[in-house]
């Protein structure tokens, strides 16, 4: 992928709130790509885990919020545990979705839920998957 | 023996086939698996936000309750519920600052700190049992039964809750051959099935599933042997999607508890089959573990 740097593009508070919610040290990540590499969900994803930590340095809010990757985590924490950093992604992926959440724009209504599905659907499934893309 | 338990809220509904079992089994075993009293749903998914502590209230009244019952020790069976429950009692342990918070504002008769520990059925098995014991009272041998474990990711990650090694975890083998099973091993026994994602992404799930039935398949297994049940739903709702392709074999799926009460001869009345994916009474009669 590319895309295009530019001060006025750059969101510092974006970068800021990031680095706030998630604990997270985003300068000890050298991209390495083993998040990537052991993420189950890579194929379904826009942009890499990897990209998508290089485009937080970056400030690139819209860029990553324009993704869906960070929709698509569901937080196995393959990447958590093998990179050799230390850099934990599920926490800057829970920090991403929470900027979005908390603007009171959630990923999902119940009733998108087909019927059909809901009846099946083990408790489990609706108390996370509500907590995770809902605000 | 008595054990505090903390069931959390599927095991009361659709996966009753993963707790009877345990239920029955663990007194057989001569352990008593005693409820928390007015437990609550531990929010299943564990927060990772630095600054969303009312979601750690959840999981940490439950702890409140087993510590004022005077308990050390908490017991669960769902993988989930393990998780997050053992993620907020590390956090109540070593985040002073947000022990305080929390405590303050759940205002309950006691602080807490971390004091019990939260362990899984299978920790018990292994390390307050032992392998050894539990093989002595095994009355029917699961024997010729290709049973490949599936751990999925809570039971394992992050690092810190891991109940064996996340790299190349064993427990569940030294569990199936303590039953007298036949474990095979298989890569993708710690990738994840697609979690929560089967309420945004459902047709992902498919994928997913596909992904670690077939290696499992491919490695000689008759079945797959869960500890969740959201892993449970989602291997088994994806092999109904598959089996609607061509080239697909389903494979029922076991709750690791259910191998357990057949293996100490409590029969499959505990065991609630009719909840199962993929009738595994096929299977079990065909070994001639159940009539």
């Amino acid at each position: 992928m590319s895309v295009t740097i530019s001060p006025r593009k750059l969101r510092r508070e974006f970068v800021k709130k990031v680095k706030e919610l998630s604990g997270q040290n985003l300068q000890l990540c050298y991209q390495c790509g083993m998040c990537s590499g052991s993420c189950p969900a890579v194929s379904n994803m826009d942009v890499s885990p990897r990209q998508i930590i290089e485009l937080a340095r970056l400030g690139l809010e819209e860029e990553i919020t324009n993704s869906k990757t960070f929709w698509i985590c569901a937080s196995c924490l393959a990447c958590t545990v093998n990179c050799p950093r230390g850099f934990d992604l599920s926490r800057m992926m829970e920090a991403i979705r929470l900027l979005t959440l908390r603007k009171n724009i959630d990923h999902i209504r119940p009733e998108d839920i087909s019927p059909q599905e809901r009846c099946g659907l083990p408790q489990i499934a609706m108390v996370s998957g509500l907590r995770k893309f809902t605000g | 023996m008595s054990l505090a338990y903390y069931p959390g809220c599927t095991l009361k509904t659709r996966a009753r086939n993963l707790e009877q079992p345990a239920v029955a089994s663990m007194e057989a075993l001569g352990f008593k698996l005693n409820e928390v009293p007015r437990w609550n749903c531990c929010g299943a998914v564990y927060s990772l936000a630095e600054d969303d502590l009312i979601h750690q209230v959840a999981p940490v009244r439950n702890l409140i309750r087993a510590k004022k019952q005077g308990e050390t020790e908490l017991v669960t069976l769902c993988a989930f519920c393990l998780n997050t429950l053992k993620r907020a009692n590390i956090l109540m342990k070593e985040d002073i600052a947000k022990r305080d918070t929390i405590n303050d504002f759940i205002d309950e008769e006691i602080d807490y700190a971390g004091e019990v520990k939260v362990v899984h059925l299978l920790e018990v098995l292994r390390d307050e049992l032992g392998w050894e014991a539990l093989s002595q009272k095994v009355k029917l041998p699961l024997r010729g039964l290709r049973v490949a474990p599936y751990y999925g990711c809570t039971l394992l990650r992050p690092r810190e809750v891991a109940i064996d090694s996340v790299e190349d975890p064993t427990i569940l083998r030294e569990f199936l051959e303590a039953l007298g099973a036949s474990p095979v091993d298989f890569p993708e026994s710690t990738r994840c099935c697609g979690s929560y994602q089967v309420i945004s992404s459902p047709d992902d799930i498919s994928g997913y599933a596909r992904l670690i039935l077939d290696s499992a398949l491919s490695h000689g297994a008759e079945t797959l042997v869960v500890t969740c049940p959201l892993c449970d739903y989602n291997l088994g709702r994806g092999q109904k999607e598959l089996s609607k392709k061509s080239g697909f074999r389903e494979m029922p799926l076991l709750y690791f508890t259910q191998l357990l009460a057949l293996a100490l001869g409590l029969g499959p009345q505990v065991c609630h089959f009719q909840l199962n994916h993929g009738s595994p009474e096929l299977l079990l009669k065909e070994k001639t573990l159940i009539s």
